[in-house]
């Protein structure tokens, strides 16, 4: 099992190895030691391998990120997993805020919180954290979906689009366009597979609410015309 | 961007080691804003004295410096050099006099802060080099708070650079920019304040130092900034005994805390952390939009 320490090799070294790895490599554990919040560790990987980092990220760690598996056992800074295609990015401790922005499909575990803006943008990703968010969580979200085990902070879901929010605790108030929807079967299915994948086998789906667009905000209304 | 860094102290055995704790975090800070920095040491009192730090230009000596203030005074005043600055201890009473000597002098010395326990430095240039030209890293204290600027609102002079103190022992350093700054500016100057600078960040202390005046707690100044200031901030502010976080109701300029039985800090990154000791076991979590708050010794 290769191991970086991050106190000795430059983050831009480990990133040109990473990238350098064929599909068929067998070096497909990577241990990351001392990465100290230090940015954009382990961003740009397009091959199914398993990067475990021990200690906290700073920014953009694991953005971008296709088929690898990235676990960071500490927390992460700024935009955690930003524009991630597919595997999954699992943070043990806390992510800042932007966690997930803009990201395409994958799956991104936060086991403590998650702050301001988490999933901004979301374009496909299954966001699950099994903390609370901050405010702004889901804002413009086009599609995926964000599960919330704890609380959800101010303006929920502001001007989003077709991504669905499940949050189990309280919210601290919607935003624009945003609003409570009921949860049918579908979604409690869709839920409980979100739930598993995210190693959380005996979380019940029913003290779940979902959260989605109003879709008032799609189309022009005439009615507002005296507003331009 | 800029960069932020604070450490309050709690444990007095680390006091000693408080200059060298912040210099560390500074220099982490430095690509943050390479364009200059400063910081403010919180150490001994000079029973009787306050404590005037002075920035001085090429063309004055601090002997001559040094000489005005003693006449003045009437009796020969503290002083201690360390580089471009001169931190002069006065007797409290002697004050008036001492500045009204020093303004004397022109524009070559300028008064940066003044305060029973308060010391700051400030220079264009990277903050490690900064922070290595006043010998952070000796200095002794109970709480320190740093900057490392990247220009945005005003030039890149010692002027502009971070912390401004505006009132004795007050100090504070803001990561962002205000929009009113110039309506409160003038509301605070029409109250009696002065400004050195065009600098939004100096009127945010302004306004802190107008509502400690008025008799407000540090924490309620801070919570009425949050209706009085428009713009985006990150503020850590020093007080004598205080040491207080703020972030603007957007939160859109980074934070990062940390506590310890030990300590508390403040960080814009959590990589200015990562050398604290304890650091492993410390509580860190996120200032919360919008939320105060206060540390203060007893």
């Amino acid at each position: 099992m290769p191991t970086v320490d991050l106190g000795v090799v430059p983050i831009r070294e480990l990133n040109a190895t990473l990238h350098a790895l064929k599909p068929d490599s067998n070096e497909t554990h990577w241990n990351v030691l001392n990465p100290r919040g230090k940015h954009a560790i382990a961003v740009g990987l397009d091959i199914p391998v398993t990067v475990e980092i021990e200690g906290s990220v700073g920014y953009y760690c694991a953005g971008m990120n296709k088929h690898a598996r990235i676990i960071v056992n500490g927390s992460a800074g700024q935009g955690l997993a930003e524009n991630m295609m597919s595997g999954l990015v699992h943070v043990k401790g806390d992510a800042s805020s932007a966690a997930g922005a803009t990201a395409c499909g994958g799956l991104l575990v936060i086991d403590g919180n998650a702050s301001a803006r988490c999933g901004i943008s979301l374009r496909g990703l299954d966001i699950v954290v099994k903390g609370s968010v901050g405010h702004m969580t889901g804002f413009m979200a086009q599609a995926g979906n964000i599960v919330v085990l704890g609380d959800a902070g101010d303006a929920l879901g502001d001007s989003i689009y077709e991504a669905r929010i499940f949050v189990r605790g309280s919210v601290r108030g919607l935003g624009t366009d945003c609003v409570e929807k009921e949860m049918r079967e579908e979604h409690k299915v869709l839920l409980r597979k979100l739930l598993d994948a995210a190693g959380l086998p005996e979380t019940d789906v029913s003290s779940f609410r979902r959260y989605g667009s109003a879709r008032k905000l799609y189309n022009f209304h005439i009615d507002n015309v005296g507003a331009y | 961007m800029c960069g932020i860094v604070g450490l309050f102290l709690k444990d007095a055995s680390l006091e000693p080691r408080l200059g060298a704790l912040l210099a560390g975090m500074l220099g982490t800070m430095c690509d943050r804003g390479p364009d200059s920095a400063g910081f403010a040491v919180y150490g001994d009192e000079a029973q009787g004295n306050v404590k005037l730090t002075l920035r001085l230009q090429k063309g004055i000596s601090p002997d001559a410096v040094r000489r005005a203030v003693d006449e003045a005074a009437g009796t020969p005043v503290g002083v201690v050099s360390h580089g471009t600055h001169l931190v002069l201890s006065v007797p409290s009473d002697e004050e008036g006099a001492a500045r009204a000597a020093l303004s004397r002098l022109g524009s070559d010395v300028a008064v940066v802060g003044s305060g029973r326990r308060m010391e700051i430095f400030k220079e264009v240039g990277r903050p490690d080099a900064v922070a290595e030209r006043f010998r952070l890293a000796q200095m002794s204290g109970t709480h320190g708070i740093g900057h490392t600027r990247m220009a945005t609102e005003s030039a890149v002079t010692t002027d502009g650079a971070h912390p401004f103190s505006t009132g004795a022992d007050q100090c504070l350093v803001h990561n962002g920019s205000l929009s009113n700054h110039n309506t409160l500016r003038r509301e605070l100057v029409r109250e009696g304040l002065g400004f050195e600078t065009e600098n939004d960040s100096e009127v945010a202390a302004g306004y802190l130092t107008s509502k400690l005046r008025q008799g407000q707690s540090l924490k309620d100044a801070l919570q009425s900034s949050l209706s009085d200031l428009d713009g985006f901030f990150t503020f850590v502010v020093g007080t004598e005994k205080g040491f207080a976080v703020l972030r603007d109701p957007i939160a859109c300029k980074p934070a990062v805390m940390a506590e310890t039985s030990r300590w508390v800090a403040f960080g814009t990154e959590y990589r200015a952390l990562v050398d604290l000791p304890g650091i492993e076991e410390a509580r860190v979590w996120e200032p919360e939009p919008a939320t105060v708050y206060v540390w203060e010794r007893a």
